[in-house]
């Protein structure tokens, strides 16, 4: 049932991703929650390059909880997107092609995936141990300073996702609710 | 009158944030096993065996079930033929959860100045305090860590008397509508039903440390969690809001009269790392 994919996300496989689409990503990922992006795009704004390219890449909305010693990284499950929405576009619009969280997403975020050709994914929030598991080795490659908020670069093996909105305006959020939706006589 | 040093509550509370964090409630799991024979999605019932297996192995690599540790909300119930001595009681609360949350590996998600700077505190305090006296020469401490994704989607409404049982039932729904996939489903919802403004919205937290699956001793509100619960299901929200049929973990429901000019309506949600813990002292 779960289709296999390894990062950076090409057009021809974001391409062929529609919602409901259930994944497992072998590869590298990025993360990055409020702090982070805020920065990113302050620097895009300035026109200043980024510590990171952004090109076929995914960000993880995360905050880890602090590793143990002997740990690679704390429980990491996703935090809430719609914190993001006013940055992703201008990130997307750099060739950033997958963002994984959960929660939904506005609709300029959505217009931003589909004129640039990127997915949104959603992780199962709540779900931090099990996804730190599938995290193979993380190490800080920008913003060492904000602590958990920094960008880490994480290797991750079958990390599970879903696909929440396609680049054709597809949205599991209002689709699957859709679909189990019952009209109650209350 | 019985004497208790304040830093065995310190103790308690260091203790019981971190295995908040890292246990999850026999109830919650037995819940789980049972949402996942009745989840019509498969989708859904996949994300139902994530939340399952998240749950066993949080407990044997000793990892918190969730990022989010959330804010420490402590009730104390002292009894008022305790005599505390040793310093502060809030000191002792706040200084439980520093240690807990520092020497546990839990996040700290506490920021002061929240309109402007939101600096981190650094230790997660302070606490979310509550207390309450009650008859006897015990304390009992319950620690309920909640996490920011669910606490956001909450919401109180100062209905007009007029609005009736329905208006409550609607309000409630909506709330449950329109937070949709953000607070991390299945969820329980917390519900404050009368009083005053700040003690709706207590019962309606306080609610949430109720068992999964018991029912409330009063007839009249039992139906009444039966009623949101079903309306909840009927909204299609399911497992992580990709679509399904169980929405909702349970409902519980706390009362106070009202004034006669008021009906407040207090939704508290909690996502499904509910997280609660508790010890008598
Ligand atoms: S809502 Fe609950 S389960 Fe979801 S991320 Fe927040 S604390 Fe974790």
């Amino acid at each position: 049932m779960d289709r296999v994919i390894t990062t950076p996300l090409t057009d021809e496989v974001v391409a062929s991703l529609h919602a409901g689409d259930r994944l497992l990503i072998t590869g590298i990922i990025y993360t990055g929650r409020d702090a982070a992006h805020k920065r990113l795009v302050e620097l895009i704004d300035k026109g200043e390059p980024l510590p990171i390219d952004l090109k076929g890449q995914i960000i993880y909305f995360v905050g880890p909880t602090p590793a143990r010693p002997g740990e690679v990284i704390g429980s990491a499950g996703p935090t809430t997107s719609g914190r993001m929405d006013a940055y992703s576009p201008k990130l997307t619009a750099l060739g950033l092609k997958g963002m994984i969280g959960k929660g939904s997403r506005n609709e300029a975020v959505k217009e931003a995936l589909k004129r640039d050709k990127a997915v949104y994914l959603g992780a199962t929030g709540g779900a931090g141990a099990l996804l730190a598991q599938r995290i193979v080795s993380a190490k800080v490659v920008a913003y060492e300073d904000l602590g958990p908020e920094a960008i880490r670069e994480l290797e991750v093996k079958d990390f599970p996702v879903v696909v929440i909105n396609d680049m054709y305006g597809g949205d599991l959020y209002v689709e699957g609710r859709k679909k189990y939706e019952r009209k109650g006589d209350s | 009158m019985r004497e208790m040093d304040v830093a065995q509550v310190t103790e308690a509370i260091a203790k019981l944030v971190v295995d908040a964090c890292t246990y999850l409630g026999d109830d919650v799991v037995a819940f789980f096993e049972e949402a996942i024979e009745r989840e019509e999605s498969e989708t859904g019932r996949d994300i139902l065996v994530q939340l399952l297996e998240n749950a066993n192995l949080a407990r044997d690599s000793n990892r918190p079930l969730c990022q989010d540790t959330g804010l420490a909300v402590v009730f104390l119930e002292i009894g008022q033929d305790v005599h505390l001595v040793g310093g502060s009681l809030e000191e002792a609360v706040n200084e439980g959860v520093r240690k807990g949350y520092t020497e546990g590996y839990l996040r700290k998600s506490a920021v002061a100045d929240p309109i402007g700077e939101r600096k981190n505190t650094g230790d997660n305090t302070p606490a979310m305090l509550h207390t309450r006296i009650v008859p006897g020469d015990k304390v009992g401490v319950i620690v309920a860590p909640k996490g920011g994704g669910a606490e956001n989607m909450s919401a109180i409404g100062m209905l007009k008397p007029a609005q009736g049982r329905q208006g409550a039932i609607d309000f409630i729904v909506d709330t449950v509508s329109k937070a949709g996939p953000n607070p991390c489903p299945p969820i329980i919802v917390g519900v404050g039903l009368g009083g005053t403004f700040e003690k709706a919205a207590y019962m309606a937290k306080h609610a949430l440390l109720r068992e999964v699956g018991s029912t409330n001793p009063d007839p009249r509100l039992a139906g009444l969690e039966d009623e949101i619960e079903g309306r909840c299901n009927d909204l299609g929200i399911g497992p992580a809001g990709l679509g399904g049929t169980v929405t909702v973990i349970d409902v519980f429901v706390e009362e106070l009269p009202a004034h006669i000019a008021s009906m407040p309506v207090a939704v508290n949600i909690q996502c499904h790392s509910a997280r609660h813990k508790e010890a008598v002292l």
